[in-house]
């Protein structure tokens, strides 16, 4: 993140003073820490601002800012003590987000929230109808207690983990054995974000399809490049190094655009629909398509819808064996 | 550390914009006077070096719009009666957050809010929100990790424009596809809201043909939203008093049911994901084929026939006969669709 465009600087500069007011003798690391920027950006900013004053524009006009080692203090502030107030969006998407958090127990104090959220409002003056509710109740998945309380320790006292995993792509049950980073909270969903070593990489485990947890007598130690997931691209990341499958979808199997990310979509006649989908395992596409029970078919490649036919045929001479009721 | 000298602080020759505007925000709060174009061109450095008239107001008329963007109430007037032109000034009590102060847990849970959007705008829109309370004094630290962390995204293409109808009290128009059906209806609604739930988001409001309250998952929505001009409709329906946005969509959904039990035979080492859930009865073998017959408790047999289905030979239910039939006939529906042949049964 640059943090130089005026767009973006604009917002900064005018809180920097005020920021500065309340806090004399603040480190520049953490005022560039607080803002999202470098150092570097901060010491411009401050240059900046240490031009800006009011007409007359003479020494006594200038904001005025003194330097201590690497800390900063505002001499004069040139009538800029207070941040500007906010904007309706950013009150919305604060108490938005806030009110999400006081109807959902067990991620932050909801009392607290409550009264962050009276405190904002207040602050924030015209009341801001938010249009927007969001409710963060998980889906109905069945997490085992016991799972859910050893996950939550492990990922609170960084302890390492062992696992038995369900994964969906493969249809396999494995042990694998993970650091913890953290629980997310995403669509509904509980995720575990861990460190896997047996994969060696960044994995995020849906809790419901953790099966078992065990937690060890070891501290959870991810290697110093494992990160936490970018999650705005949703839980499933496709890659484009991944085999796609071109599928066509009548109207009652739509759902599987909705479900899994798609990478293209083209509307036909009389509501089906055209996807590419990216996959890790061919017999997951098979589960998938499957599973369609003829509302979708694969148009590409070939052999996958080759290897569809022959499943359903199997499965249809081996209903016949059973003795008839 | 930087010292720059005296000559440079004072000197006018390219003047960021930025700074420009610094002073121009300052100087308009420090006035109680409205002051014109003309004056500010004199007085905000920045403006003086600005050629001809024309691009002086070019330049000052993208200035004000930047800060009107902001958010900063940029008032115009005139000081008396006799002024020919209208001035501009801001003022401090439209433009400065009102004094707030956060308890140490109240700004913990104002750090854990301030990181739900994975959305660009309305998490810029929080950071934008916890900087201006940094700035209010607020100590707010934002590494403090809660013990899980919620993520909301807002990915679907028509989010941005119904979130500005529901503002603005708009009435749109979309095409929205039930799920299954076959054709598309073009739907007017005046939208009293978007609401997130299980991950999901939905739109809900006064169904215009239909003239009651719906709601409209966003992913359904085909195309664009495009707004209704107020002119060629009736007045916007605004929702009755004491609704619950979020009971309008939690409402629509069925409740929890009895679960029924399932009696299927699974290939041996096979369908991993139907086994975690099911309790073994014993091996059995079928049509030679080593095996095991389990059970399993469903809440919606019914919905679960796609789910089996997808197994293929590696199961094969056994009970009830509704299910066994269903997944049969998703089998052949297969071959159907897929060219196969069999003589089915």
């Amino acid at each position: 993140m640059t943090g130089s465009s005026t767009a973006e600087r604009l917002p900064r500069l005018l809180a920097l003073v005020p920021y500065l007011v309340s806090r004399p003798g603040v480190a520049v690391a953490e005022v560039a820490a607080d803002f999202g920027v470098t150092e570097q950006q901060v010491r411009r900013d401050l240059e900046l601002l240490w031009m800006c004053g009011l007409p007359g524009y003479g020494p006594g006009d200038l904001i005025d800012l003194s330097f201590s080692g690497d800390t900063v203090t505002v001499v004069y502030d040139a009538g800029m003590r207070k941040p500007l107030r906010l904007t309706g969006q950013e009150a919305t998407s604060l108490q938005v987000a806030l009110r999400a958090l006081s109807e959902t127990p067990g991620i932050v104090d909801t009392d607290a929230v409550r009264r962050a959220l009276t405190k904002i409002e207040n602050a924030a003056g015209r009341a801001h109808p938010a249009g927007m509710v969001v409710d963060l109740d998980e889906r109905p998945d069945r997490v085992p207690a016991e799972v859910e309380e050893t996950v939550e320790r492990a990922v609170r006292q960084r302890a390492a983990l062992r696992i038995r995993y369900y994964t969906a792509s493969r249809d396999a049950i494995t042990e694998r054995t993970v650091d913890p980073l953290r629980l997310v909270l995403l669509e509904g969903r509980r995720y575990l974000e861990a460190w896997c070593r047996r994969a060696e990489g960044m994995r995020l485990f849906r809790m419901d399809r953790v099966d078992e947890a065990e937690p060890l007598e070891e501290h959870a130690c991810p290697p110093a490049e494992a990160r936490t997931t970018d999650l705005s691209g949703g839980p499933f990341r496709p890659s484009p190094e991944q085999p796609r499958v071109e599928l066509e979808l009548g109207p009652r199997a739509r759902w599987v655009a909705e479900y899994y990310p798609v990478d293209e979509l083209t509307e036909l006649p009389n509501g089906r629909t055209r996807v590419v989908l990216r996959y890790s395992d061919r017999a997951w596409v098979v589960r998938l398509v499957l599973g369609l029970g003829g509302r979708g078919r694969i148009v590409s490649p070939e052999d996958l819808a080759g290897e569809v036919r022959s499943r359903a045929e199997e499965a249809l001479e081996l209903a016949r064996h059973l003795p008839s009721t | 550390m930087f010292a720059p000298s005296a000559p440079t602080r004072l000197g006018t020759v390219g003047i960021p914009r930025a700074e420009r505007l610094v002073n121009l925000v300052l100087c308009l709060l420090s006035t109680r006077q409205y002051l014109t174009a003309e004056r500010i061109r004199n007085i905000v450095p920045g403006y003086a070096d600005t050629g001809s008239e024309e691009a002086f107001y070019r330049k000052f008329e993208r200035d004000k719009a930047e800060l009107r963007d902001l958010g900063i109430p940029l008032e115009t007037g005139r000081n008396s009666v006799f002024d020919g032109v209208e001035g501009y000034r801001i003022a401090r009590r439209d433009y400065e957050l009102a004094d707030i102060e956060l308890a140490s847990d109240e700004a913990a849970a104002v750090a854990v809010a301030s990181r739900l959007w994975e959305s660009p705008e309305l998490g810029a829109a929080a950071r934008g929100a916890l900087r201006k309370l940094r700035a209010a004094g607020v100590r707010v630290d934002d590494g403090a990790p809660a013990p899980v962390e919620p993520r909301v995204r807002a990915a679907e293409p028509a989010f941005p424009s119904l979130l500005a109808a529901v503002r603005a009290e708009r009435t749109v128009r979309f095409d929205y596809r039930k799920p299954g059906e076959t054709a598309s209806f073009v739907r007017t609604v005046d939208p009293w809201g978007v609401v997130a739930w299980h991950g999901r988001w939905y739109v809900v409001g006064h169904d215009r043909d239909r003239r009651a309250a719906r709601c409209f998952r966003l992913s359904r929505i085909l195309g664009s939203v495009n707004t209704v001009e107020p002119g060629d409709e009736a007045a916007f329906v605004r929702p009755p008093a004491g609704v619950e946005l979020l009971e309008l969509v939690t409402g629509a959904e069925p409740n929890a049911v009895e679960p029924t039990s399932v009696r299927l035979w699974l290939a041996r080492g096979r369908a991993q994901g139907v086994r975690r859930h099911a309790e073994v009865l014993g091996d059995r073998e079928l049509a030679g084929k080593p095996g095991q017959e389990v059970v399993l408790e469903l809440e919606h047999p019914e919905t679960a026939a796609g789910w089996l289905a997808g197994y293929g030979p590696d199961l094969v239910v056994l009970e009830p006969e509704t299910l066994s039939k269903a997944v049969h006939e998703a089998h052949l529906a297969t071959l159907a669709a897929f060219g196969g042949e069999h003589d089915g049964q």
